[in-house]
């Protein structure tokens, strides 16, 4: 466990704080429309522009203006095809509409990982497994020890390394994420069982180097080379911001853990207090809230995957007089902040032990039921 | 044309497998259609380039697809896709026009009272929208090789792909005789009133009889069909094709009258049933019917259970993950018939929709492709 303590409700109290975050889903259901669609379709418009607009400047990459301006271009292109197109699209948030350009399962994106692999490792297994140890992959991506109650080995001593790498490959650790490499380095699963899996990251691998690091580069002629730097500099860039944002969704001090025996039968409303105190929110402005992919408002995210991501901002407000009203804590701040506590964490876990470190302290830990009628987690 | 060569040459770039590898992973119509909507390397789509309203009802488009459209045979229909407030409906409808109009295309839609595709047209449809578009499908058409004689058939909104035959016959100087009955509640609901006078005037070959089901004593045929209508028309059904399209009471009384008479291989039919209601009202969240898995070809007793329980009872293994409504792995598009959401007992009905089969029980007959 990260956090000392655990504000706990009873069941009835758990109900409750259910049924409110389930109108709120439903409202905004009820209320999907034009402004999502036109949303949508405005950073889509957006996102191809400037990825359009890069490219070609990209092309005069010689000239070091045309280099800058392309290779800023590209970068957010990705950013914003990955992230609040992509991955928000892939959750089904845009399903209703109905148009096969933003149907969750048809969609395909601007990075090495195969879509479909995606869905499966995030949108299942992440989304419905949040932060319970040993079944969330996301909780260290299988290469890096998140959390102290991952056994320690000497290998982690290089968690700060595999980290800085993860970051700048991080296409190509989503790619692999769903491989699951540290089952089959256990011998749980072997790699004759993973072979179309393979394949297809292979053959969406291949088609998105040859893109960016090989036809692209070809057409410049003789700029060759600064197309192609600009193109590694556009995937880099995409890359850490990525791993960025995504370790500050459920890695700063405050998130929660919970074991397999604790969730085993939750309901609703369990399933819910969960999401919440497994997530992580950053502060900033609109443009920081859509480069983000609105995954700044990961604890909204997780309680309502599947609501269009644009909303989030808006149902924030709500969910957070929710949780005062619970006493529930809702885990906020600005990005140096989180992200700085997620590093410390990476640094910290390398050793063994719970770190050596000092224990953080909990931020708001409140206790409102009166009489816990039952253990959410146990000490 | 001079102007078409850069054009065919541009699509010709745009389809190589060149343009292809620099647009993964989406592809060259995703880049295209933010400046010109109406392209596409596949899908057929079309501008629409005229809105005519001509009666208080109806509502005529003038549609100019892209060069994806491979023409249409005069009676067929085409599934029309248009995007009502944010979601995109598709609904069928029979072109009016000529087969040999070029490359223009005539839709015309009735604003049904509880429709939802008919009413938006009628009061917001706009040239320079930009809508969908299938290719041309069904069998009720004209053959490749036409009859000595042929009888037309319609009631209210039916008129259309009969009116599409009328006019290509016409339109390719057919010789042989043709009669038109139509049936309008008044003369001023015949959307194609006045192309079809001037048709029959132009044509000594075109026989035209209305009928008035609302203005007894106006038009030439009265009361309902029956025999002495087709009498009238100065065809002979037995040496006849006759197509009639309209309401379910017209159709089935022209199908009677023509199995009475031995004539079933000599008619082809086209009805179209009221559109289901917008909402089915659910007492206890549970109404009998089927449930069909299309691709499968498994049809099972649905009951109140989330389809996805109901598909593996059924022997089937659909794809799915988390069996809350979270993930979305199980979604699949449900062809027809309502569906309940099960966390929130909200009923939709809207055929051809998106739905996540663990969180989705039947509300009576359901079809999925599964």
């Amino acid at each position: 466990m990260t956090a000392t303590t655990t504000p706990q409700l009873t069941p009835e109290q758990l109900d409750a704080f259910g049924r409110e975050l389930d109108a709120i889903r439903e409202r905004v259901i009820a209320d999907l429309g034009e402004r999502d669609a036109s949303y949508i379709r405005r950073v889509i418009k957006a996102q191809r522009g400037l990825e359009t607009g890069g490219r070609a400047l990209l092309e005069l990459g010689f000239l070091p203006p045309a280099w800058l301006a392309g290779t800023a271009a590209l970068s957010v292109s990705k950013i914003l095809d990955n992230m609040e197109i992509g991955h928000n699209v892939m959750h089904g948030q845009y399903d209703w509409m109905n148009d096969e350009a933003v149907n969750g399962q048809a969609f395909e994106w601007d990075t090495a990982c195969p879509a479909d692999q995606w869905r499966h490792s995030h949108n299942y297994v992440h989304h419905t497994h949040t932060n319970i140890l040993g079944k969330d992959r996301d909780i260290g991506y299988g290469v890096l020890r998140m959390s102290e109650d991952q056994r320690w080995h000497p290998y982690y001593l290089g968690n700060p390394v595999y980290a800085v790498l993860l970051a700048l490959l991080f296409q190509w650790g989503v790619a692999l994420h769903d491989l699951e490499v540290e089952r089959l380095h256990a011998g749980e699963a072997s790699w004759k069982d993973k072979r179309e899996m393979l394949q297809a990251i292979w053959r969406k691998g291949r088609r998105q180097a040859l893109k960016d690091y090989v036809l692209f580069p070809l057409l410049a002629g003789p700029g060759a080379p600064f197309t192609l730097a600009g193109n590694l500099t556009a995937n880099a860039v995409r890359n850490v911001w990525a791993f960025t944002i995504i370790f500050c969704g459920h890695f700063p001090e405050g998130t929660h853990e919970f074991t397999e025996e604790e969730t085993e039968g939750e309901t609703r409303g369990e399933w819910y207090y969960r999401q919440l105190l497994g997530s992580a929110n950053l502060t900033g402005g609109p443009l920081f809230h859509v480069m983000s992919g609105n995954l700044s408002h990961q604890i909204e995210h997780h309680l309502f995957p599947d609501l269009p991501g644009h909303r989030y901002a808006e149902l924030a407000v709500e969910v957070r007089e929710i949780c005062e009203r619970y006493g529930l804590p809702y885990n906020s701040g600005p990005l140096h902040k989180q992200f700085g506590s997620v590093v410390r964490k990476i640094v910290k876990l390398a050793l063994p032990g719970r770190g050596g470190g000092e224990q953080a302290p909990e931020p708001e830990p409140v206790t409102v039921a009166p009489e816990p009628a039952r253990e959410l987690v146990p000490a | 044309m001079f102007t078409q060569t850069p054009q065919r040459l541009a699509r010709k770039l745009l389809a190589s497998p060149l343009a292809d590898a620099l647009t993964t992973p989406h592809g060259v119509d995703r880049y295209v259609e933010l400046v010109r909507p109406a392209f596409s390397l596949r899908e057929v789509r079309a501008e629409v380039v005229a809105v005519r309203r001509a009666t208080a009802r109806s509502v005529t488009l003038t549609l100019r697809p892209n060069a994806n459209w491979d023409g249409f045979r005069a009676g067929q229909f085409v599934r029309l896709s248009v995007e009502i407030d944010g979601v995109r409906h598709t609904r069928c409808y029979s072109p009016a026009s000529s087969a040999h109009a070029g490359d223009l295309l005539e839709l015309t839609a009735h604003a049904q009272p509880d429709g939802v595709m008919s009413p938006f047209l009628r009061a917001s449809a706009q040239p320079g929208t930009v809508v969908s578009l299938s290719q041309a499908e069904g069998d009720f058409a004209l053959p490749e090789e036409r009859p000595e004689q042929i009888l037309l058939i319609s009631g209210g909104s039916g008129i259309t792909p009969v009116m599409s035959m009328l006019r290509t016959l016409c339109h390719e100087g057919y010789r042989g005789r043709i009669a038109f009955l139509h049936y309008a509640r008044d003369e001023h609901d015949v959307a194609y009133g006045r192309q079809l006078a001037e048709l029959a005037a132009g044509h000594a070959n075109v026989r035209l009889l209305h009928g008035y089901t609302r203005k007894v004593g106006a038009g030439e045929l009265h009361g309902r069909f029956g025999r002495e209508h087709v009498r009238a028309a100065g065809v002979d059904p037995a040496q006849a094709l006759t197509f009639a399209c309209g309401p379910t009471a017209l159709v089935d009384a022209v199908r009677e009258t023509w199995a009475d008479d031995g004539l079933d291989a000599r008619l082809y039919v086209e009805q179209f049933a009221p559109p289901a209601p917008a909402r089915v009202e659910t007492a206890d969240g549970h109404v009998a019917g089927s449930v069909r898995f299309a691709r499968s070809g498994v049809e099972t007793t649905g009951t109140a259970a989330p389809l996805l329980d109901q598909a593996e009872a059924a022997g089937l293994s659909p794809t799915h993950g988390c069996r809350m409504g979270i993930c979305h792995t199980c979604t699949c598009r449900k062809l027809e018939g309502a569906v309940r959401d099960v966390r929130t007992g909200e009923v939709s009905t809207a055929p051809g929709e998106l739905i996540q089969i663990c969180v989705s029980a039947p509300v009576g007959d359901v079809t999925l492709d599964i």
